[in-house]
């Protein structure tokens, strides 16, 4: 799979620090513009939080819509960090070194937008402090770790802080290489970052070191996190079509779909941007696409199992939930455009090299994956309440209002926006990864034989 | 305490008339805003305590069944684990207490209410004009982004308690709250007797005694709640008459 040209550690060093170092015009004009949007939704959720809750299409049965399902669908954008950085690290897969900064970079600002989410649904967010940090430690009343509302933050908290340490970690030889080259204010901020980064032997050991160990300690909280995110729904004993014991497994294997085809867009967006054909390349996207054949076919089967089990009970809410999904108006449509961009749009990855291989439809490919996995939190989350037990006088159905609207797609420009705003001060692609596996590639001359010039240990 | 008290209300289906005075009580007792048209169409209206209305029947054999709904201060209670700071709990006396001052708004407590009977408020809640003066001063007004349900009327109950503590002029003892020291609103303005409220720990109240009553079930039982809120099924004597035929 080497099929990049080998390049002099000088032209690296230029082409991935292009983003700090150069302002590009069209770079500016889309952080302008995702800007613009999020203000829009900044605007909105002003108003909502001034208004009051009203201003939404929630109503009784449906007390949770469009911001819980921004919520876990975020929650599982961020699941593509650690899926292919920790996991390909420790497997020592050579295609991951372009992806792994962008995937944890993703994984670090989906979360944030993650977090702000539950925040604007309360309406009241000042109020919601109260619940993650409690203040009022004289009267003794502690949060209630019955609650999964509790697990949420936690864990979601614990996945934050362990991501930010994982970035900074893969950081500091680069922070190095961008102290060396500026200069001022710039110079100093990056020396106190890149902690005295020498490049001796003892560093480049213990660097390795936490990164490993680091990986190996994340990957129990990535599958925890968004196991808990799923018990919000699955300990909920009184919403039938929620109450599953397969959600857990379901939702991670979920997240892993539409993270890892959020982090292909990305590759693809900032491939395009920075002008980085050398580094990203299609091979990388090859290897990407087959990940993704592999976690398509493991969602759906997880997609099958959850359906079935619902509807083999034969329970009357949970079949009023799963005919409203499919022949529902105007749910039945979005079942079906869910079910088209979730599983069939990929289905050519499995039979065509080409399709793998072409910058075009892989982008196509992973943003309609990302619609559909959107589609499917939202599917999951308002039939079952609109259909909840047997009171079908409460039977009610939901659409949300324009507010709820412009602050889901606000969401969707800041976290394009920060990542992009990211590039402007760090690498997106880890300079030192590159040279490493660069250096691992050389091969020497022994007499008529070529052979690696670095022997690994496995 | 040996003898705590557990209140708990029968309600008596073969009664209901479908009248909706409880309805209005509730209404005027806790500061209920007014529901209008719209609050109805968005399924925003505030009702602690509903007649579900349902059809029996086709054209034009129909009969219409009443049953009113209110929170079923579950023993088990749903709603009360998934709250992340105690807004809603359990207290000693039967009670799920919901604490206006702790609710952030996460309603989460409303989606696990099978019976739905948890109300949001979405917006500030406004009265017309002088109906501001004709509030209930022993019941908080709730502002936006809190959610409330029936509280079994608890600001009766504690004034049922006043009054005896000050007719004997000592401490309240368990003893001395005998029935009609205290009633919900609901039950004061039934006309047919249909809801009765009471001490289900009391062996001697009109609720425990009729809550053994052979027609007694309690909603969504199979859910595994525990409601202290019993039902009494309707005696339907045209269906006694046709399984007596077949």
């Amino acid at each position: 799979m080497h099929e990049g040209k080998v390049l002099a550690y000088k032209r690296i060093n230029r082409d991935l620090l292009s983003g700090l170092f150069e302002n590009q015009l069209r770079y500016w004009a889309i952080v302008m513009f995702l800007g613009l949007v999020v203000l829009v939704a900044v605007v909105a959720a002003g108003f909502m939080v001034n208004r009051g809750v009203g201003v939404t299409g929630l109503n009784r049965p449906v007390f949770w819509g469009f911001f819980i399902t921004n919520f876990v669908f975020w929650i599982g954008i961020s699941h593509a960090g650690v899926m292919l950085s920790a996991i390909l690290r420790l497997s020592k897969a050579e295609w991951r070194r372009p992806a792994t900064r962008a995937a944890e970079v993703l994984t670090i600002f989906s979360l944030m937008t993650a977090v702000l989410m539950p925040f604007i649904h309360t309406g009241r967010p000042w109020r919601l402090m109260y619940w993650v940090f409690p203040y009022d430690f004289q009267r003794g009343i502690w949060p209630d770790i019955r609650s999964p509302l509790v697990w949420d933050p936690s864990a979601v908290n614990t996945y934050l802080i362990s991501s930010i340490l994982f970035v900074f970690i893969a950081l500091i030889p680069d922070l190095a290489v961008i102290r060396d080259r500026s200069s001022g204010i710039r110079r100093i901020a990056y020396s106190v970052l890149s902690l005295g980064w020498r490049g001796t032997p003892r560093q480049w050991k213990l660097q390795a070191i936490a990164g490993i160990l680091l990986s190996a300690l994340i990957l129990p909280v990535f599958v925890s996190v968004h196991s808990i995110v799923s018990w919000d729904f699955g300990m909920a004993v009184s919403v039938s079509s929620w109450h599953s014991t397969i959600f857990a497994p379901y939702f991670v294997i979920g997240a892993v779909h539409s993270g890892v085809s959020g982090v292909v867009t990305v590759m693809i967006l900032m491939r395009w941007l920075f002008r980085w054909e050398e580094y990203v390349r299609k091979e990388h996207i090859d290897a990407l696409a087959r990940l993704l054949i592999v976690i398509a076919i493991a969602w759906f089967y997880f997609f099958a199992m959850e359906f079935i089990f619902g509807i083999y009970g034969q329970e009357g809410d949970e079949l009023a939930t799963r005919t409203l999904q499919i022949f529902g108006e105007p749910w039945g449509w979005w079942f079906l455009t869910f079910i088209i961009t979730a599983f069939f749009f990929p289905v050519p990855l499995w039979l065509f090299r080409n399709v793998r291989r072409s910058f075009l439809l892989m982008t196509i490919t992973t943003i309609s994956v990302n619609i559909g996995m959107w589609l499917e939190r939202f599917l999951i989350i308002v039939p079952g309440l609109a259909r909840k037990q047997i009171f079908t006088q409460s039977w009610h159905t939901y659409a949300p209002s324009p507010i709820e609207i412009a602050i889901v797609v606000g969401t969707f420009a800041l976290v394009l926006m920060l990542f992009l705003l990211f590039a402007k001060v760090f690498p997106l692609i880890p300079i030192f990864d590159i040279k490493e596996g660069q250096v691992l590639k050389d091969e020497i001359k022994i007499g008529r034989r070529k052979v690696p010039a670095v022997i690994r240990e496995e | 305490m040996a003898n705590e008290h557990k209140w708990g209300m029968v309600i008596d289906i073969d009664r209901c008339t479908g009248c909706q005075a409880c309805v209005a009580a509730c209404q005027a007792e806790n500061n209920i805003p007014i529901n209008e048209e719209k609050d109805f169409l968005s399924r925003r209206a505030k009702q602690w305590i509903r007649i579900d209305r349902v059809w029996e029947g086709k054209f034009p054999n129909v009969k219409a069944r009443f049953i009113p709904v209110l929170c079923q201060h579950c023993e088990n209670a749903p709603c009360e684990p998934v709250c992340p700071v105690y807004a809603t709990y359990h207290n000693n006396q039967g009670l799920n207490v919901q604490v206006y001052n702790r609710c952030v708004g996460t309603r989460y407590c409303a989606n696990n209410c099978p019976y739905q009977v948890r109300f949001f408020n979405f917006f500030d809640p406004e009265w017309p004009g002088t109906l501001w003066n004709q509030l209930n001063p022993d019941v908080t007004i709730r502002s936006r982004g809190i959610m409330e349900k029936c509280t079994f009327c608890v600001q009766r109950i504690r004034r049922g308690e006043r009054t005896v503590e000050g007719q004997r002029g000592e401490r309240l003892n368990d003893q001395t709250l005998k029935e009609g020291n205290y009633m919900p609103a609901c039950v004061n303005a039934c006309p047919t007797d249909t809801l009765l409220f009471g001490d289900l720990n009391d062996t001697a109240s009109q609720v425990s005694r009729r809550s053994g009553d052979r027609r007694h079930y309690k909603l969504l039982d199979r859910l595994g709640t525990d409601p202290n809120v019993v039902y009494l099924k309707k005696v339907d004597p045209y269906a006694e008459e046709e399984e007596a035929h077949a």
